[in-house]
């Protein structure tokens, strides 16, 4: 059997293998980066790249889908596919599921050799990733089923889990991007900012970008390239905190419904990123063509939004939803969903990185910038308006002027803010307006996956027609708001209320009223009750309404309506 | 034989319910968790070894006929006997039979060896009610033995805090002590108020299990470095957590099986440990009955009553009941 004289898990596999359990079964943040650190150091560059391309979760390519790897399961190992899928609701995640299904067939299952690459012994986890699973996955029908089993049958049980996650991509595994970037940042004695910055926009696993990655910091390292500054999150309003200070040293900004981006100019071209991380170029061809009227080293902070040249506010959110991951834009879309990035910070002037000098100061820099530009499209390149009150009891009015402006509610900065990166708590705070709110009625229920994997925690909601016989109509989908006590109060409820299965989506007695609330609400085709809400969730479970008194399609279209 | 009453499971030919849910005048117990043994009613007829817990919970005073396995009693028109589930000190599976028809209620049960409690014992019939807390083949336990060990080495591995073993207060958290004592663990474990009163009754039947006290009798100035505590998952982030300094968790339970069921909890470490049937040991139980009507109560009836109809060609069905097995 050629091929076999690997032994599936050798020593360098197991190494990560440890670190995915360290990292899995310890709460503590300290002991998180510990581990990570150990690791960073213990192993060469390339097993590093591709430990850390795993654990940021940025692989997008799978190498095999999960519910391929469930059709296997099933078709060789005989066991009914509803079962799977009640398991899988049960757990919540493919390769979890199939790995606690293994024992059940594993005696009743064979595989012949399947002439895989072949490897000497102790193969690192890149020759895995590179060679061994692709080779699986580019195979087809039932060849590939055959690899897979054989492939299972040679992983000892206690490694089934990470060789399928391995195998279908999307590992979750508790740790965040900024703890990543603070364990290579201690590992390899670098700024933990610069190990964010040379993160942001991705990373490719291999040994040499690994390097590039872990390097001494260079001097002019932002000049020639398009990397962005990792951005700076406002945190909600602790009124408490902002109260004690003087309004006087903080200044207001619209909260605009868009998508934050930082537009870069500099020798090497322009550059839209969206907050995702995403190069989003292709999708805002004007924005990129106005911005080259910028000078170069310029970055800009701002938000992505539709708005005619000639109106006072901006569209809303559904507008700028149609013009998301496309390729090319027609002429229609570009005239009925206009681009503009409205401006809120100045992070690099005349190819300086000013961010830690005070926000005032920057945006002052920030209107000479615009102000000099020249460019028959100038208007799709504006600052966000900014300015102080002087005290806090003007706050709320202002607050409320939010929705005449289509805004969402205000950012509150302090003036003398330095742009920090990620969730810093204390000099950005946002305060949006309060919701909208519709009581309606439960509909269905969902089991959730990973950590609510086995708890009905995806919910829908229903408002009453207005015919003759009111009736339910599905309006909205929830999947927060409650608080553990109630989600297990709620989980045991449906338990006990299901009318109907529909595969994993449950039909219930429409008994229990929620007040849902949202930010935004606008007519829909695509959805039955004919409207469609922005960030719905629930804001609280109506214990005192009877379901026939919830909300009606007609009280949301009078929301509408008075948009 | 069995209906099923607003009470609870009644057996009209003995006149008296299992495990009800509400008052009766005559309960049969199969064991002592609160969900099969609730307080109010007339009398009670349970396993000897189950009366310590019975008269802690119930109350001193209720009116208990203690019977040992296997016995058999006549209940007006019925012939009733208790026989060892395997599930905790005193459980059992009850059964019935009348006109020639033999009814068996499992109460919760588990197939794996305990050294805290009897082994179960198969028993024929034409119908059973049987569990399903863990029916999904997604659940299989290993043995307490191996669980022991592991557990043992996490505690041994960092000796600098304390290990918090979080586990049902009854039952679970004696079968702990008696297979740590099992591996040759003699090391003082100290308990959690709540599992230190069911311990008690443990001892007083003879189990042998590792030697253990109430936490609450160390000076509170103790740091308890490398010592392990049992408790109740009530008290996981308590205020009664606020005793040790930044102690390594762990909760032991068949849910562990499922990493976001132990991630949900905020576990640091799951132990797949539980007194319930895992799937194969459910199967097998329907087989060693040879029932020809299976109802299945709390857990996963439907997918266990489903797989049954389907793949292993037993007449099943769902029984909704009021019991929740091993709970969240």
């Amino acid at each position: 059997m050629a091929g076999l004289s690997i032994h599936p898990f050798p020593a360098r596999m197991r190494a990560f293998q440890n670190l995915f359990n360290q990292l899995d079964q310890v709460t503590g943040t300290k002991a998180k980066v510990q581990a990570l650190v150990d690791h960073f150091q213990g192993v060469e560059a390339g097993e590093a790249a591709w430990a850390l391309t795993l654990l940021l979760g940025k692989r997008r390519r799978r190498l095999i889908t999960g519910r391929r790897l469930r059709d296997i399961l099933r078709d060789r190992g005989g066991l009914p596919d509803w079962l799977i899928d009640d398991c899988y609701g049960q757990v919540g995640d493919s390769a979890e599921t199939i790995s606690l299904l293994w024992p059940a067939v594993q005696e009743c299952v064979k595989a012949s050799d399947p002439d895989l690459p072949s490897g000497d012994g102790d193969m690192p986890l890149s020759w895995w990733m590179d060679t061994l699973l692709p080779a699986i996955s580019t195979r087809s029908d039932d060849d590939q089923a055959n690899a897979v089993i054989w492939l299972w049958h040679r992983t000892p049980l206690d490694q089934h889990f990470i060789v399928n996650k391995l195998l279908t991509g999307g590992f979750r595994v508790g740790v965040s991007t900024g703890l990543i970037s603070r364990a290579i940042a201690e590992a390899f004695d670098l700024e933990e900012s610069l190990v964010v910055q040379r993160l942001m926009g991705g990373f490719e696993p291999s040994a040499e970008r690994f390097r590039q990655l872990t390097a001494c910091a260079t001097a002019d390292e932002h000049r020639s390239s398009g990397t962005p500054y990792p951005f700076y999150l406002a945190s909600p309003l602790e009124p408490d905190r902002l109260l004690e200070t003087s309004a006087r040293d903080w200044q207001l900004e619209w909260k605009w419904d868009g998508i934050r981006g930082q537009l870069i100019h500099r020798g090497s071209g322009v550059y839209l990123w969206s907050r995702g991380e995403e190069l989003v170029n292709e999708s805002f061809p004007e924005l990129v063509e106005v911005a080259k009227a910028l000078p170069s080293g310029s970055v800009l902070d701002g938000e992505l939004i539709c708005w005619q040249q000639d109106a006072t506010a901006p569209l809303g959110f559904d507008q700028l939803q149609r013009r998301l991951g496309r390729k090319t834009v027609g002429a229609t879309l570009k005239r009925d969903c206009p681009m503009r990035f409205i401006a809120y910070d100045l992070l690099e002037h005349q190819g300086v990185d000013i961010r830690q000098q005070g926000l005032r100061q920057r945006q002052q820099q920030l209107a000479a910038l615009l102000g000099s530009i020249e460019h028959p499209e100038s208007w799709r390149l504006k600052q966000s308006p900014s300015w102080s009150i002087d005290s806090w009891e003007e706050l709320e009015t202002q607050r409320n002027q939010a929705r005449q402006h289509n805004a969402e509610g205000l950012m509150i900065k302090q003036a003398e803010s330095p742009y920090l990166s990620g969730r810093k708590r204390g000099n950005w705070w946002k305060h949006k307006l309060e919701p909208m709110t519709l009581d309606a009625v439960l509909l269905y229920a969902q089991a959730g996956s990973g950590r609510r994997a086995n708890l009905f925690t995806d919910y829908t909601f229903g408002l009453w027609t207005n015919a003759e016989e009111p009736q339910l109509v599905t309006f909205a989908k929830a999947y927060s708001g409650l608080n553990d006590a109630e989600i297990l109060e709620l989980d045991r409820w449906i338990r006990r209320n299901t009318l109907q299965r529909f595969g994993p989506a449950r039909s219930l007695k429409t008994e229990l009223v929620f007040e849902i609330g949202f930010e935004g609400i606008h007519p829909s085709k695509r959805h039955k009750s004919g409207i469609a809400v922005r960030f719905p969730r629930i804001l609280r479970w109506r214990r005192d309404k009877p379901a026939d008194e919830a909300d009606s399609l007609q009280t949301a279209m009078t929301l509408i309506e008075n948009r | 034989m069995i209906e099923r009453t607003p009470e609870g499971l009644y057996c009209r030919a003995a006149k008296a319910w299992v495990d009800p849910w509400r008052p009766v005048p005559r309960a049969l117990i199969t064991h002592a968790h609160a969900d099969h043994a609730r307080p109010g009613c007339g009398e009670y007829w349970a396993v000897a070894s189950s009366e310590g817990v019975l008269r802690q919970r119930l109350g001193k005073d209720i009116t208990l006929h203690p019977v040992a396995y296997g016995e058999e009693h006549w209940l007006g028109q019925c012939k009733v006997s208790f026989h060892s589930a395997g599930h905790v000190l005193g459980s059992a599976q009850i059964r019935l039979e009348s006109e020639g028809e033999v009814w068996v209620v499992s109460g919760d049960y588990k197939r794996d060896d305990d050294p805290s409690c009897d082994p179960f014992e198969p028993v024929r019939c034409d119908v059973l009610i049987t569990e399903a807390t863990f029916g999904m083949p997604i659940y299989r336990w290993q043995s307490g033995e191996q669980v022991a060990k592991e557990i043992h080495a996490w505690w041994s591995r960092d000796r600098s805090r304390p290990s918090l073993l979080f586990c049902y207060a009854f039952g679970k958290a004696q079968r702990l002590l008696a297979e740590l004592k099992a591996i040759g663990v003699e090391e003082e474990v100290l308990l959690h108020g709540a599992v230190e009163t069911v311990t008690r009754h443990y001892r007083e039947a003879g189990v042998p299990m590792t030697p253990s006290r109430p936490v609450s009798e160390l000076p509170r100035k103790d740091p308890l470095e490398g010592r392990l505590i049992l408790a109740p998952p009530s008290a996981h982030r308590s205020s009664w957590m606020r005793r040790f300094k930044s102690p390594q968790t762990a909760f032991a339970s068949g849910w562990m099986a499922v990493r976001g069921a132990r991630r949900r909890r905020g576990y640091e470490r799951g132990f797949v440990l539980s007194d319930h049937a895992d799937w194969p040991g459910l199967i097998q139980t329907v087989r060693d009955s040879g029932a020809r009507k299976v109802y299945v109560t709390h857990g996963q009836s439907d997918v266990l009553a489903r797989y049954l109809r389907e793949v292993e060609g037993v007449d099943a069905e769902p029984l909704d009941t009021l019991f929740e097995g091993e709970s969240d």
